[in-house]
């Protein structure tokens, strides 16, 4: 920095670039970047509010009832699943569950879900680990129930949200699938969802999840666990048929869903659900 | 001189820069699916491949209920209607149908106790329908014996009642 004054400006040095050659490449490299937008779609407002729109009034929005007061754990639901949906059987991987839970007259509270009721709940011990379990003395049980889980095919799904490559995604008709062709198995929707519902398919290797049975409903029929079920604990039906008998038990009597405080609107709906159950 | 260098160190990485950007947009073209796009319900939610919800309709029934068993069975299904295990599918206890007839020509039937425990193993627990469900306890009652040694599970009664 030996010359300083007006005439350092116009002096450059080999390799320098002039104001007008900067520009120019600035809007080469620009334009080149610009390029990859090309791929992607642009939405109007009006096109993005009409699919939004669309999809709170089609004609089927399927829901799930859950009677907690109905089920004795036989796990004859779990059983059904599995064997429906190709889940390998002796693996601990399952669409839906049966939950124990014991409340004792001391304030104490045990929870359990061995194999997930695959084999329903045939001992009053409660597991509370591999091969250990826990006595409970039946005068000692201040309340005891149990309650089926499965995916809540919610109306905000966080492992929709999540999903890197479009792979999962909320049907028309409110059921949450995976797109096993196009699951790269990353589980980030495994680690989205609050409810624990989401698992890698053993066989697959891609992300797993209860669909309502999707085959069955296609053909009219109930899922497995609802057909399987010998008490009607569970049931299934449209959310958009003011007919339906389901749709009647949601909105006209007192309900509740899993973990509301998440927003992400669950679709699973129970009756008699205690403050204890997560 | 000017030039050589541009040419050098500009030209050539934006060139390649470009080749890659129309290469991932030409393979993209190819490997995305003509149906993979935005769909009802939107972008956040809707982002998917819509041939997939064809592909989950197609997927095989297993259980095909009793009223399928009711097409042949009808000695065995006219039985059970008629007992408190008319609530209890087919299915439950002789395995999914699908196929049968022909393939598989029969089903296996599980007569474990571990079946039969899923109801009838006694928990007592209060406001709870499983304690008024009639049970036992497993260890105590007749061990390691299947129940329809006993009881006939289309038509249970207590032997001796």
């Amino acid at each position: 920095m030996s010359s300083t004054g007006p005439e350092s400006f116009s002096r450059r040095e080999p390799g320098s670039i002039s104001r007008r050659d900067f520009l120019k490449k600035t809007a080469i490299v620009a334009a080149g970047a610009l390029i990859p937008l090309a791929a992607l779609e642009i939405l109007s407002p009006a096109r993005a509010q009409a699919l939004v729109d669309d999809a709170a009034t089609g004609p089927l929005h399927w829901v799930f009832l859950v009677d907690t007061y109905k089920c004795v754990g036989c796990g004859f639901c779990v059983k059904a699943c599995k064997l429906e949906n190709e889940v390998p059987y002796e693996t601990e991987a399952t669409r839906t569950w049966v939950e124990r839970y014991v409340l004792t007259k001391d304030g104490g509270f045990h929870a359990d879900s061995p194999e997930g009721a695959r084999d329903g709940f045939i001992t009053p011990k409660i597991k509370i680990g591999p091969g250990e379990y826990q006595d409970i003395k039946p005068e000692d049980i201040a309340k005891a129930y149990f309650v089926p889980k499965l995916c809540n095919q919610c109306n905000l799904p966080p492992c929709v949200q999540v999903c890197p490559v479009g792979a999962t995604y909320k049907a028309p008709d409110g059921v949450v699938l995976v797109d096993r062709t196009w699951c790269i198995g990353c589980g980030y929707c495994i680690m989205a969802c609050p409810y624990g519902a989401r698992f890698f398919h053993p066989k697959y290797r891609t992300a797993e999840k209860c669909n309502f049975c999707y085959h069955r409903l296609a053909k009219g029929l109930s899922p497995a666990c609802v057909q399987a079920c010998p008490f009607g604990a569970r049931q299934i039906g449209n959310l958009n048929d003011p007919n339906d008998p389901v749709a009647k038990v949601i909105t006209t009597e007192r309900i509740a869903v899993l973990k509301s405080e998440y927003g992400t609107k669950p679709q699973v709906f129970y009756l008699g659900l205690d403050q204890e159950v997560r | 001189m000017k030039n050589r260098v541009l040419n050098n160190h500009l030209l050539r990485p934006l060139l390649v820069v470009i080749g890659v950007i129309i290469i991932v947009l030409v393979v993209r073209q190819l490997y995305v699916p003509g149906d993979f796009g935005i769909h009802v319900p939107g972008y956040t939610y809707g982002w998917y491949r819509e041939g997939n919800i064809e592909d989950w309709k197609q997927v095989t029934v297993k259980y095909q209920g009793r009223e399928y068993c009711a097409n042949c069975h009808t000695t065995e299904v006219d039985l059970i209607s008629t007992s408190p295990h008319a609530i209890i599918q087919c299915e439950n206890c002789h395995g999914p149908g699908v196929g049968h007839p022909p393939d598989p020509p029969k089903l296996v039937i599980d007569k474990s106790r571990e079946l039969c425990l899923r109801c009838h193993s006694e928990l007592q627990y209060p406001s709870n329908p499983r304690s008024a469900i009639k049970g036992i306890d497993p260890v105590a009652h007749n061990p390691n014996v299947e129940c329809v040694t006993c009881h006939n599970p289309h038509k249970p009664t207590i032997p001796g009642a």
